[in-house]
């Protein structure tokens, strides 16, 4: 992209959210709107990866539920992501961590780290 | 039409108010220099002004389009394009030569058409060029002929292949048109629009968004 768009982009990016990278342990809350009400949904998951940079950045959030997984991917800069929490930090030696989609049970576990 | 003369930088996306995530073309627009009015009882015969988009080096401008350039008082530019009956929209009636014209013509969420040079793809075979559908199968003897034309025509009668038939040949590089773009956002401070879709063209080519 380029780097005058960058820069204006640069200032409008969400500072509210904490730092997480992949291998963390995150709970998204993500705005919902169902008719004219709306309701703020939570989904904690890993994070496999963050892509993309600015305001069109995204992270994939993995989760099990009842035996089988579900990824969703959410705009990071995104007004419906009310907050983000981190639960956990996770020790991983890469940026993108799909190698977890494979692994089942036990071994589908990320370590913590102390950081 | 009224328009303006622009730059593709890239895409991106925005949000709006509702949260909503809009994919957008990029594209730096104006300030553009009229160079020429076109007059219907002068000696052109119709009603059409002349912008003129993009630094261009003295050096490497032509005498003639030097001269051209100097009748408006302004430097070399490196983009012309003329826009017919610009002068019936409001606000923009007594454009004289030299003036400015940028993107306060447009407002947000008005539909625009952009003209652009498509993305050049060299010589292209006729799956791609023409949308065929290729043979369909890798099997029933096909060998290596799954993307072929197959038949241009029959024999005897016409002997001759009509003309037209779609064939292998180069392709993109052509002046496309795309209608009905949502503008999705304006930024004055500096001269960009940003555009609700793709628009034609690498980016850093000339674009001509009209209204």
């Amino acid at each position: 992209m380029n780097q005058l768009v960058k820069d204006i982009q640069r200032k409008s990016l969400r500072t509210d959210l904490p730092k997480f990278q992949a291998g963390d342990t995150i709970v998204v809350n993500y705005k919902i709107i169902e008719g004219n009400k709306e309701r703020v949904q939570p989904f904690q998951g890993i994070v496999l990866q963050r892509r993309n940079e600015l305001e069109v950045e995204t992270i994939t959030v993995r989760k099990i539920s009842g035996g089988i997984g579900i990824e969703r991917i959410f705009p990071v800069n995104s007004p419906k992501i009310e907050s983000i929490e981190v639960k956990k930090r996770g020790k991983v030696r890469r940026a993108r961590i799909f190698y977890l989609r494979d692994l089942m049970g036990k071994k589908a576990k990320v370590k913590e780290s102390r950081r | 039409m009224v328009g303006i003369i622009g730059k593709k930088l890239g895409m991106t996306s925005i949000y709006n108010e509702a949260g909503d995530n809009i994919p957008c073309t990029v594209i730096q627009a104006g300030p553009c220099i009229v160079t020429q009015l076109k007059n219907k009882d002068g000696k052109d015969g119709y009603n059409a002004v002349q912008l003129s988009y993009g630094e261009r080096r003295l050096k490497s401008t032509n005498k003639p389009m030097t001269g051209h350039f100097k009748n408006a008082n302004t430097t070399p530019k490196d983009f012309v394009a003329e826009f017919k009956n610009l002068r019936r929209y409001k606000g923009v009636e007594n454009l004289k030569l030299g003036d400015e014209l940028d993107i306060s013509i447009f407002n947000v969420a008005e539909w625009v058409d952009v003209t652009g040079i498509s993305k050049g793809k060299g010589f292209q075979g006729v799956v791609k060029r023409h949308g065929f559908h290729g043979v369909g199968g890798q099997t029933h003897g096909q060998h290596n002929r799954g993307r072929a034309p197959g038949s241009i025509g029959a024999a005897s009668y016409p002997s001759r292949v009509f003309k037209g038939m779609r064939m292998g040949g180069r392709m993109g590089g052509d002046k496309v048109k795309v209608f009905n773009l949502i503008i999705a956002k304006l930024d004055f401070d500096n001269n960009l629009i940003y555009l609700n879709g793709a628009v034609p063209g690498a980016k850093g080519s000339y674009i001509i968004i009209e209204k």
